[in-house]
Parts: structure tokens; sequence; C-alpha cells
């Protein structure tokens, strides 16, 4: 149950990391900014067409009612109020009149065709109000909105002369509702417009990602792709690409003048050694010969083995082993190592202990790990004092599921500040120039890590070196589940394929 | 034995040719995979020791030529291009062994020697024995004079290899590939002290010993008549 819902989890992590990356992108970054300015400019247009044809058509409104209450006014300086109400009537039956009249005394309608003063009268300005009136026929009634201008007489009198206002309302909302499709229109084209324009460029600049990574991975004779529009983002490419070819240039020179200085300095000690070697087999020599030839041929293999190790760190670091890279489990490794070097260890009186639980599967080359991992168990038998101890381990990080190894040993340790610098070739510290090796050692450890994407870490172990690789997380790890096989396998060391019957030591 | 060395640098080929017959062997050189071919198809050799870069026609060309003929000669290559992959191209082309140069001569010697003598033992062996040595392949058991021997898995392994090949050197770099199926050499004398453990355990207490050291090769397991 535990793991299920544990894998349920890790699977949620990984779906809302992508998301978080989508909103990351400088794509979605780009679009999102073109579509803010794009709509926000637009919704100021829309904004400010709409604000002027409907203040318009309100102004146009109440100068109409202003006019009429204009005559009105006048009609009544003129004739008083009777004349007033006569040509209210009057008004009222000329055909296709619009306005709403309406004079009162107290709540007495004495002219106008509305019933009474409007019960909802909101007064938005001084002397204006907004109501709303019910019209047409008894069967057919319907509530409208209207706007009005009234003023009180003296002697209780009050006139209401409106507009009906529905139209204008509608023509209003007919606006409004044609702005916000617009808008919402020049939204969706907002959106397109931006992931296209940006993804255009970005698509190219991805380009340009892609093969730096592929570059570095070792595969030098990639270019970028240039468009041909000679537009900056060509420029960039095609300068790069100089780039690239002068570098390609010169690391193909410099590749050649190793190889051939290893190959034609491999040759002339080959047969140095080889004529040593002949010197030895011929007429029965004397003893010291004998003893002098044998140390001249020691040291011809210690300067072999120098170039062989910079040639295969060189290899290493060009990646050209890259596509011959298969799944490797790093427990059986460690464990061969371990095996391999255990009884070494022990007459020197230093306790090789190997600790591995699962498997622990890498994607890697099988030879070239197990050459790391020896490396890093010689050298840690090397400085490790007697009485010392020396633990090889294998495991997958339970955060972040990176498989790991480590080399921990209990010698002296090697000073923080020196701990990039002894990665680097030849180098070896002043206080271990008396012990044997070549100080590639290390390097090629560092060589094999880079290789594999894998990082190295060296640690104070208090005391000791602890030094850790941390590979790349891999999708096929099949913790524990040994088949029968495997595990026959390993209970009985058959000939030739048959791993040791040695179990992992437990941990603790 | 008759070995066929197909090597194009004229001064590795000599020294190559000395070396073989001076160790008794009858020799035949051939400069170029073309050549190679021809001599390999048409004689019979124990072993032919391939150059993989040459002109004409390379090693490896040669070696796949030769097994789509049907030869089944064993092949050990020689080349400069030491490293793991290349080892691999060389076995898969139908190589029986690989040794990179440079090389020591007489590690190139026990390897001819075990290649030429494996060819003859293709039956399946489950008994193995040395002088008084047995070695029980389906029990995993391991007497000296009818006194049982305790061994680790590894050394059982290790001892195996070398009864296997009773009587020939074997090298260091051998019983690492082999044994443990590492191609590298190790700085240390990781496999010295194996070898060392194993002696105590299978000569330890007996008048005759049976496994030796062969001064600047490597060691061989061999009863004393």
């Amino acid at each position: 149950m535990w793991s299920l819902s544990c894998t349920r989890c890790g699977a949620l992590d990984i779906r809302s990391v992508r998301l978080l990356d989508v909103f990351r992108t400088a794509t979605f970054r780009l679009a999102f900014a073109y579509l803010l300015l794009f709509g926000v400019s637009v919704l100021l247009l829309l904004g400010f067409i709409y604000w002027r044809t409907t203040g318009f058509m309100a102004t146009q409104a109440d100068e109409t009612i202003s006019a009429e209450v204009q005559g009105l006014g006048e009609e009544y300086k003129r004739r008083g109020l009777l004349g007033l109400r006569n040509v209210i009537i009057e008004r009222l039956s000329r055909p296709g009149q619009r306005s709403l009249y309406l004079l009162t005394i107290g709540d007495n309608a004495l002219a106008g065709n509305l019933p009474g003063w409007p019960a909802d009268a909101v007064e938005t300005a001084p002397s204006w109000i907004n109501f709303t009136y019910e019209r047409g026929t008894d069967a057919d009634k319907e509530t409208r909105p209207a706007r009005a201008m009234y003023f009180s007489m003296r002697g209780g009198f009050r006139l209401l002369v409106g507009r009906d206002v529905g139209e204008l309302n509608a023509i209003e909302g007919a606006i409004r509702s044609t702005l916000l499709t617009a808008l919402s229109i020049t939204a969706l084209f907002g959106i397109a417009g931006g992931v296209l324009i940006s993804r255009n460029v970005l698509r190219r600049l991805e380009a340009i990602n892609r093969t730096s990574q592929d570059i570095m991975s070792g595969n030098l004779s990639r270019r970028i792709p240039v468009q041909g529009s000679g537009d900056e983002l060509d420029d960039l490419a095609h300068n790069l690409n100089r780039m690239l070819e002068q570098i390609e240039r010169l690391m193909t020179g410099m590749r050649e003048v190793a190889d051939n200085i290893a190959h034609d300095l491999r040759t002339p000690l080959n047969r140095l050694r080889n004529k040593l070697e002949g010197a030895m087999i011929g007429n029965p020599p004397r003893e010291e010969t004998i003893t002098a030839l044998e140390s001249a041929i020691a040291e011809a293999d210690g300067l072999i083995s120098t170039f062989n190790s910079l040639l295969l760190i060189a290899e290493a670091e060009t990646g050209a082993h890259r596509d011959t890279l298969e799944p490797v489990d790093l427990s059986e490794v460690i464990h061969d190592i371990a095996d391999l070097y255990e009884p070494a260890a022990e007459d020197r009186g230093i306790a090789l202990k190997f600790v591995a639980k699962t498997k622990v599967m890498v994607r890697g080359n099988r030879s070239l790990l197990a050459r790391a991992a020896a490396n890093l168990v010689e050298n840690a038998l090397k400085y490790t004092p007697q009485n010392g101890a020396v633990t090889v381990s294998a495991w997958i990080d339970p955060r972040g599921h990176r498989p790991k190894f480590s080399v921990r040993d209990t010698g002296p340790g090697i000073p923080e500040d020196d701990r990039e610098r002894v990665l680097d070739r030849f180098v070896r510290l002043e206080r271990s120039r008396n012990t044997p090796g070549s100080g590639l050692g290390l390097s090629l450890v560092s060589a094999v890590a880079r290789m594999h994407d894998a990082t190295i870490s060296l640690e104070d172990a208090k005391p000791g070196l602890l030094a850790t690789l941390t590979f790349p997380e891999i999708a096929e790890q099949d913790n524990g589940h040994e088949t029968i096989v495997a595990q026959v396998r390993r209970a009985l060391p058959g000939p030739k394929k048959a791993r040791s019957g040695r179990q992992p030591e437990k941990q603790g | 034995m008759r070995i066929l060395v197909v090597e194009d640098d004229r001064e590795a080929a000599a020294y190559l040719t000395r070396g073989l017959k001076e160790s008794g062997h009858i020799v035949d050189h051939a400069p170029d995979g073309q050549d190679g071919l021809h001599l390999a198809i048409g004689g019979s050799y124990d072993v032919a020791i391939v150059d993989r870069m040459m002109p004409r026609m390379d090693g490896l060309t040669m070696v796949r030529r030769m097994r789509e003929e049907g030869n089944k000669t064993p092949v050990l290559f020689l080349s400069a291009l030491g490293e793991v992959d290349d080892r691999v191209k060389g076995l898969r082309a139908g190589g029986d062994d690989y040794l990179a140069k440079p090389y020591a001569f007489a590690e190139l010697l026990a390897r001819v020697d075990a290649l030429a003598r494996r060819q003859g033992s293709e039956a399946v062996v489950t008994r193995l024995s040395v002088g008084d040595l047995e070695l029980d392949l389906l029990s995993r058991t391991a007497t000296r004079a009818g006194q049982k021997i305790d061994l680790q898995p590894r050394e059982f392994l290790l001892l195996e290899y070398l009864m296997r090949h009773a009587g020939q050197v074997v090298t260091r770099t051998m019983l690492l590939e082999n044994v443990w199926e590492y191609h590298f050499d190790p700085q240390t004398n990781v496999i010295d002290v194996h070898i060392s453990r194993l002696r105590s355990k299978i000569d330890k207490g007996y008048v005759e010993p049976l496994l030796h050291t062969v001064r600047g090769a490597g060691y061989s397991l061999r009863a004393a008549s």
C-alpha cells in the first residue's frame, strides 16, 4: 500500500513539475507579455469608443428633454398654468410623439401620459431622475425605463418632462456586448499570435540549445541550423557555427597531436620493451643483467601504462563510448571489485567491506565503471594505514532516486582546498609523492564520471576520504526483484559467467 | 605449432616472427589482410595473429571473410586501439582473443598457446585433474590426494581456469580477463595475492608444489613429471 501511494505521489510531482516548466519557458512568458500588451491596448481603445458613443447618445437625449423643458417654461411664463396644460395636451395628441409629460398638483395628475408621479424615481443629478413606467394596453403591458427632468412651480404644481430610454439602453447593451465579443476575439488572437510569434523565435533558440547540448556531450561535428533569412538569429547561428568550426579544428588538432604523441611514443617504448625482453630470452645472462633488464622492463611498463591511462581519459572525455552504454548493475561491479581487492587489502591489514542491499542499475560501460571503482579502491588502499577500513557501497538515493556508489577509507583524507585539484591530470599531493602511481587515477575516475553524466564528490569522512559518484536517475530500476536465474547464479558459482556467491554484508 | 602472422609494420612483424621461431614455432608472415586471407584459407595453421589496422584489407574484414569461408583457425587480434569497444568489435568479427599493443611477448606467447590448445578440447569436461589434484565441476569440490580442499567460489573459478590450462603459462591479465571478466591492469599486485592464497590451500603441506610462478610471465599449474 505504502509503495503504491508513494508511486502515485511521485507521478503527481512529476506532472506538476512539468506544468511549472511550461510557465517557466520563455515561450509562455513572451506569449503572455504579448497578450497582456495587446489586450490592454484593445481594451483601452474599445472602452474609449464605448464611452464616447453611449455618452453622446445620453447627451442627445438629455438635450432634447432640456429643449422641451425650456419650451414649456416659456409657454408657462406666457400663458400661465392653463396654457401649459393645453400645450401638453396638444403635444400628446401629436402623432409619433415620444415624450413623457406629467403636470401634477400634490398627488393629482392634471395632464400628461403618466398615471402618477413615479414611485421608483432615482435622482441622478439635481432635477434629473431615472424611473420606470408601464406602457401599452392592459393586455400587453411592459415596464420601460425612462429619464426625465422635473421642476416645481408656485402653488405646489410640479412638471415632469422625460423620454423613454429603453431603446437607448438596448443600444448601449448591444454596443457593450459587441465590444466584449470583440475583446474576447482579440484575446484569442492575442494568445494565438503570441504563441506563434514566440514559438517561432524560440524554436530557433531551442535548436541552438539542443545543438549545444549535443556538442557538449561529445558530438563536436554538429552545427546549428541556419534558416537563410539573414536575420539576427541567423547571424547568431552563423557566428556560433564559425566558432564551433574553429573549436573543432583546434580540438581535432590537439587530439591528433596527443594521439600522435601517444602513438609515436608508445611504439618506440614497445620496441624498447621488446628488445629488453629479447635480451633476457637469449643466451643465459648473468643474474645482475636479468635484474637490470627486469627493472628496465618495469619502467617501460610504467610509462606504457601512463600513456594508456592518458589515452583512455582522452577517449572518455571526448564521449567516444557514449553510444555503447548499456544497463549495468553497480552493485555487481563494486562487488566484483571488492572481491578482487579483498585479499590484497587483508594482506595489508585493512578490512575491505562491501555494502549493497539491492541492484543499482545505471546506464554505463561496465568495464570503465569497474576501472573507476578499482582506481578508487586502489587509491583508498594506498593511503589507509594498517587496521584501517575501506568500505565500498552502492545504493539508490531515496530522495531523487539517483544511483550512487562510494568508496570510504580511514586514511588521512584530502585537505578541502586540494579536493578539486586532485581530479586534474598528474596532480599528486606533496605528501604522497613517495607512494607509487602516475597521478592519473582520480582524473580517470572523474573522466569516467563525466562520460556517464555522473558527478563526483570528495568529502571528509572524519577520518579519511569519502569519494561518491552520483549517477543520473534511470527509469528501469528493478529493486531487489532478482530473477530466479540470477539468484541461482549467485548461489552457485558456475564456470565463466557466474558471480561469486559472497552475499552482501548487512549495513549498520 | 604453425602460426600465421599478419602484420604490416615490418619491424613488429620481424620481432614477432623471430620470437615465435625462437620459442619453437613455425611462422608464416603476410604483410596485409588480403595476403593473410589467402594464406589462412590455403594453409592449416594452429593460430593466426592478426593486426587490426593494415593496408588493402584490415584485420576485422580479413577475419570476417575467413569465418565466412568456414575457416575456424583461432585468431588473436593485435591492435594499438586497445580499448574496450575495440576489443568487443574484434571478438564480434570472429576473433578469439584480443591483445592491445604494446604487449609483453610472454603475454602473447601464453595467449597463443591457450588458443591453440583450446581448439582440441571441445568436449564437455566434468572432472579435471593435475597430478593428485582433482576438481569436480559438477559437485564443485576440489581434492588433493583424496583430501578435501575448502575453496571460496572465486578461488574455485581461478583453480578451474588454471587446471583447464594445466602445463601452460597463464598471465595475470589472462586470469583477470577470464576469472573476473575485466580488462585492465591493476596497479597493485591483486592477482598475485589471490594466487598466493590459492597456493597456500593447494600446495601447503605437500611435498610436490603444483602451482609455479613463471618469472616475467605469470603462473603455471603442472605436475612434476
